[in-house]
């Protein structure tokens, strides 16, 4: 029977589980699968800085990012929001692994509008999708793993083998992870926050509760 | 962990198109990097290492692959008629690497949603996955400079947790005016040869190639080397400047090392990412100097391809792997007197002796940092 037990609890410790989400889509924001805001009139821009606004967030650095970092980083503090306890994880010890369709198209566009006339170094730096989460961990001094890919279509399966291998085999004891899509007025972000431990009524981190909440954010 | 073998690689570069190829010339001391002066690219001279217009890389004439593709079809041909993979076993999945892909399209084409759609990522992907037959959804690394680090990375990642039983993994990167006036903007470019580590270094070359490096579990395909462990790290400092200590390639080298057991000591050579900017190889000075790599050969390749993006952290695995197979060390081509605070061991002259394992780091805008080790069985 005792070692039944063990069994069973080595079991449940390999489990991870969506500890939160945050979604942001058709101009409104979901958090824990609850909407939580929502600004229909504004167009894209608008809408981002709308956002900000109503969260009361102070940090300066939003208004240098390009729309898909504004978008990414704006899920992020959304999904950290309540949720966020930095003493609780070393900084090594939050993954970030993303993925879109449109990698930075949205603003290579742009930069390459500026070579015609003086090449804008700080449309440059933001050619790259992965600066999102670059933005991310400077925001938190998140300084564990990193991952950015690119499918046409979110791959639940694809996240949930990566983030789970990360927190069975490495350091790693939370990992955010989802889809953060801009192109143009176009753009979903879904992102999950996911830990080892199992508290109150949290999903199981599974493809089954990522499509469902990814699905939700099409409505 | 399960064992993941190295089961076949290639380099696609100016240097030549088959891994043997690029050794020799490496052996050789020979570069590809030239000064190019072509108002398309650019109004000032600069330096890379780059195809020739003509150059062809896919036999027959009738497809419209663009040279993006075509670079990731040929080195990936060579590879997989190398080994006995088959890209149509669901247990074999396709993974690619690159920064900006199909990017030069915007330079020449009508900006219009059919021409975004051509640009995307992962079309690319599936046309390539396509041309081989492969029978899972391919998967893209676009990172900044660690992607081919971390696609090799990937690739162990899912073998380790029996997803798939063989990876292919390809990056490629393309030189255009895009990235070109870019680099530039931020006065990263050198108009010289690049010189990592060097005292006088003042920026990075860029390059055009391509690599693919085939993973596999199943040891009836080895070729006597094995990707042992691997880890990313970010510096949570700055988007588009490196760490002010190190401490988080440090991180990255350390993490790696521990989960394969290993310590410092055992690490027989090192290739670094070296780009030949001040920061960059202070700060890798500053990593591999905290990480007790200090006395270990170190060298950087930027000085025979130039940085070759999503394709360098391939290219330079697969010169480190042929390092380990011809008990080679190539130095560091460009580096004369030492220009780093924390003096490491960069080799300076070619180093003939046995060597077991190899440590590979990258670091990239964006604040990310990986690092990988091969071995010998």
């Amino acid at each position: 029977m005792k070692f039944n037990l063990i069994i069973l609890n080595s079991l449940i410790a390999e489990n991870n589980y969506i500890t939160a989400s945050c979604t942001i889509s058709n101009n409104i924001i979901c958090k824990n699968e609850k909407k939580i805001f929502e600004n229909k009139k504004a167009d894209l821009p608008g809408f981002l800085l709308s956002i900000y606004n109503y969260f009361n967030i102070n940090y300066p650095r939003f208004y240098k990012m390009d729309n898909l970092c504004k978008l990414g980083w704006l899920t992020s503090e959304i999904l950290l929001k309540d949720e966020y306890k930095a003493g609780n994880y070393l900084p090594q010890e939050t993954a970030i692994v993303l993925a879109n369709a449109s990698s930075s198209l949205d603003t290579d566009i742009k930069y390459f509008d500026t070579v015609k006339d003086i090449p804008s170094p700080s449309l440059f730096v933001y050619t790259l999708p992965n600066i999102m989460t670059g933005e991310i961990c400077i925001r938190n001094n998140f300084k564990g793993e990193n991952a950015f890919f690119v499918f046409d279509n979110f791959d639940t399966d694809f996240m949930e083998q990566y983030i789970n291998n990360l927190m069975d085999h490495t350091l790693v004891g939370r990992g955010i992870c989802g889809w953060v899509e801009l192109l143009e007025e176009t753009y979903k972000a879904v992102l999950f926050l996911v830990e080892k431990e199992k508290r109150e009524t949290f999903n199981l981190f599974s493809v089954e509760n990522m499509n469902k909440i990814f699905e939700a954010a099409n409505r | 962990m399960r064992n993941i073998f190295i089961a076949s690689d290639n380099i696609l570069s100016p240097l030549g198109y088959t891994t043997v190829e690029n050794f020799a010339r490496l052996k050789r001391n020979e570069s590809g990097i030239k000064q190019h002066l072509d108002e398309r690219m650019s109004a000032l001279l600069f330096c890379a290492a780059l195809f020739h217009k003509k150059d062809s890389f896919i036999k027959d004439g009738d497809h419209t692959y663009t040279k993006f593709e075509q670079l990731l079809i040929a080195s990936i041909s060579d590879a997989l008629q190398n080994s006995e993979i088959n890209p149509g076993d669901k247990k074999t999945v396709l993974i690619i690497s690159t920064t900006k892909g199909n990017i030069s399209l915007l330079e020449t084409e009508v900006n219009n949603p059919s021409l975004k759609k051509r640009i995307a990522l992962y079309t690319s992907a599936k046309l390539v996955a396509e041309y081989f037959g492969f029978a899972n959804q391919p998967v893209v690394v676009s990172n900044a400079c660690i992607s081919g680090v971390l696609a090799i990375l990937t690739g162990m990642r899912l073998i380790q947790c029996g997803r798939y039983e063989n990876a292919v993994i390809a990056g490629a990167d393309v030189i255009s005016k895009f990235v070109l006036s870019g680099f530039q903007s931020f006065q990263a470019v050198s108009q010289e040869p690049c010189k990592p580590f060097d005292a006088s270094r003042n920026g990075i070359n860029l390059g055009e190639g391509a690599a693919t490096v085939i993973l596999s579990s199943r040891e009836k395909y080895s070729t006597g080397i094995k990707v042992v462990s691997g880890a990313v790290s970010n510096d949570a400092n700055h988007i588009s400047g490196p760490s002010r200590t190190g401490e988080e390639l440090c991180q990255a080298i350390t993490k790696t090392l521990q989960d394969a057991h290993l310590s410092a000591t055992d690490i027989d050579f090192i290739s670094a990412h070296g780009t030949a900017t001040l920061y960059n190889d202070e700060m890798e000075a500053k990593a591999l100097t905290l990480a007790g790599l200090q006395a270990v050969p170190v060298n950087s390749l930027k000085g025979y391809y130039g940085h070759t993006l999503g394709a360098a952290g391939l290219i330079e695995s697969v010169i480190s792997v042929q390092s380990l197979k011809e008990n080679l060390v190539l130095p560091a081509k460009g580096f004369e007197r030492m220009g780093v605070t924390k003096p490491v061991n960069v080799c300076s002259a070619l180093l003939h002796t046995s060597f077991k394992k190899c440590l590979k780091t990258a670091s990239g805008f964006g604040g990310c940092n990986a690092a990988a080790v091969f071995s010998k069985e």
